[in-house]
């Protein structure tokens, strides 16, 4: 367990950088910021992440967190600051994005599933074109993963004839066929339908419990209650506050933590 | 209490179903529409049925040579007696033989694609025998010069087979060209971006008969004494980037299509722009586009009967070179519907195809 190694002294987001930073981080985030024009996005992002550690991000819509992990892969470029994964920096050196794509995976709201090719060939895709894995292998990977994920016996049909919660699930075994070191999760269960998002939220949770290093913009509380080492909570492009799930929910620190949480934990 | 009683499923009532129930739902709904198909059945009956008597019941179809024409029909005949020179030119009757193996091989690349019990896999390869080797298979046989075959100069050939080559070779060349100029025009490097723009405008803004005349009469003004290059290739090179500008256009309308979001997971998935484009966009995009890239091609076939201008002999140049003959007296209309219906063939073909391939490619809706 590595949540009694995140920070908990610090909640605001500038000072709770750790001089040097955590000895064993796969990731470290140090003073990013970022603008869509004039409009600032993120502000001063600090974060290290160990390897190993569950973190989940929320805040409301509009506070960058999507921004925030897709910049972790360079799907959205930062322009001040520096983010390095698993010591590679991530600059204008298509290379270098290239080598922490490879590292990292990802899944989206929307799935993002290639329509023309089957569920194995999504599976297989990059493996074979990234990794140049042969045809074979790549195929047997994909089927220990799609066993994982519970539909081996979807391998031959194409996305649009599975359903959101079947798609989702094709997509993080797509995306774990590469054998990433990190997993990044973007609002996973938001495009969903409700009596689907449980199918989805138990796959991630046994990734969890096998040691995978996840970050995961997610309103799904009770998935951050139970698997996440620290919860993060952004607002407005900023870290507002980091705390373990125990500690987040029990006793928020900040009043635009616990308005958020007023306003998310009707139950 | 008891479930109650399902309702048994009862036959539909008998005007709604089988040939009556057709006739009423598309024939005679109401009585406007009954009006409106009387009135068409009457007219097509006072057009179609003298045409069918003079094309085919009251036409002449054996014979050598005008007077064999009764008169009161079509003159087969001479479609006939002229259907070498409608289909080789002036290529060397001796040698023709280079041109039929040819067809032969034309034939066999494209008619498996229309007989749906022959496997996919042996389709595939004849597709791509006919995109790689044939062509330049084509193009020594016709040619000649090589392997003791003897060399015939472009300006002998003509006909159909002119027809086809310039449409082959110009849709075997405008489609990639396409691409790269759509893929071009959505780049992010501000020069290459700007080069295809340049280039699609310009080429999309001229008539296609000023391109030919270009490339006949004004390149050789502009090159240096003793080099000339070969007409049919001024000719054929025009052709190929004219439309590889509109394909342009075509192929940036898919591309368009492409959520942002696939994109960005064949980014995220480690895959370089080239292999995403190759492996998870295009595909995608191209199939979204066939019907424009056919509606392209078919365009581009009818076209190359504008080389005429510029004193290539064409199957239409054939014909409308022939039907002035004095040897035959008003062979016009049978000329020109022959060299309509040989267009007809190639285009419809075109467009069956590509119905084919979209239904095939269909793979449920799209991921969301």
């Amino acid at each position: 367990m590595t949540s009694d190694t995140t920070p908990a002294a610090s909640a605001r987001a500038g000072s709770a950088v750790r001089t040097g930073g955590a000895p064993d981080a796969i990731i470290r985030v140090q003073s990013v910021h970022k603008w869509y024009g004039s409009f600032h996005v993120l502000k001063e992002i600090s974060l290290d992440v160990e390897r190993g550690e569950r973190i989940v991000i929320c805040g409301p819509s509009g506070s960058g967190k999507s921004t925030f992990i897709r910049c972790l892969n360079r799907l959205e470029t930062h322009q001040r600051g520096r983010i390095e994964v698993d010591g590679i920096e991530l600059n204008d050196d298509i290379r270098n994005v290239e080598t922490v794509r490879r590292e990292i995976g990802m899944v989206f709201q929307h799935f993002e599933l290639f329509p023309h090719l089957t569920v194995m060939d999504n599976c297989c895709l990059a493996p074979i074109w990234v990794r140049r894995a042969p045809r074979k292998e790549a195929e047997q990977t994909a089927m220990q993963y799609l066993e994982r994920v519970r539909i081996p016996e979807q391998a031959g049909k194409y996305p649009g004839q599975l359903s959101g919660g079947q798609q989702q699930r094709v997509a993080i075994a797509r995306a774990l066929c590469m054998k990433p070191k990190v997993m990044l999760f973007d609002e996973p269960t938001s495009a969903l339908d409700p009596e689907m998002i449980k199918e989805v939220l138990d796959v991630m949770i046994e990734l969890a419990e096998s040691g995978m290093t996840m970050l995961c913009v997610t309103h799904e509380m009770g998935f951050a209650r139970t698997v996440a080492d620290r919860v993060i909570f952004m607002d407005r492009g900023e870290i507002v506050e980091q705390a373990p799930p125990s500690e987040f929910f029990a006793h928020p620190r900040e009043e635009r933590t616990r308005h958020f949480l007023d306003q998310i934990l009707h139950d | 209490m008891n479930d109650r009683p399902r309702t048994p499923d009862l036959p539909p009532p008998i005007t709604e179903v089988g040939a009556i129930g057709w006739l009423r739902a598309n024939l005679f709904r109401s009585w406007t529409s009954s009006i409106v198909t009387l009135v068409l059945l009457y007219l097509l009956a006072r057009i179609l049925v003298p045409f069918l008597d003079w094309a085919l019941v009251s036409a002449s179809f054996t014979g050598t040579k005008s007077s064999d024409c009764s008169g009161q029909g079509a003159c087969w005949v001479f479609i006939g007696q002229r259907i070498d020179f409608f289909i080789y030119g002036f290529y060397p009757a001796t040698e023709r033989w280079r041109v039929n193996i040819c067809y032969a091989l034309l034939a066999l690349v494209l008619v498996p694609h229309f007989i749906p019990v022959i496997p996919t896999r042996v389709r595939k390869w004849l597709g791509i025998f006919g995109v790689t080797l044939f062509p330049v298979l084509a193009y020594v046989l016709v040619t000649g010069g090589w392997f003791g075959l003897e060399a015939i100069p472009t300006d002998k050939w003509g006909g159909l087979t002119l027809t086809l080559m310039l449409a082959f070779a110009g849709i075997l060349a405008s489609l990639p060209i396409g691409i790269v100029l759509a893929l071009g025009r959505r780049s992010k490097m501000p020069v290459i971006r700007s080069l295809s723009v340049v280039f699609i405008e310009v080429w999309r803004g001229v008539p296609l008969i000023s391109v030919l005349f270009m490339a006949s009469v004004m390149l050789p003004i502009f090159l240096p004494e003793g080099v000339d290059f070969n007409k049919l290739l001024r000719a054929l090179i025009g052709i190929t980037l004219f439309w590889s500008a509109y394909m342009a256009e075509v192929v940036r309308g898919g591309l368009q299509a492409i959520p942002k979001g696939q994109y960005e997971a064949a980014h995220a998935l480690g895959l370089s722009y080239w292999k995403g484009m190759g492996l998870v966009i295009l595909p995608q995009a191209l199939k979204y586009v066939i019907p424009g890239i056919v509606n392209t091609f078919i365009a581009l076939f009818k076209d190359t009967t504008l080389v005429l201008i510029i004193g290539l002999f064409d199957v239409l140049g054939t014909v409308q070179s022939t039907i002035i003959d004095p040897a035959w007296r008003n062979v016009a209309t049978e000329g020109y519907l022959f060299a309509a219906f040989l267009f007809w063939i190639f285009c419809f073909g075109m467009s069956r195809y590509s119905q084919n391939l979209e239904r095939r490619l269909h793979t449920g809706h799209a991921n969301r």
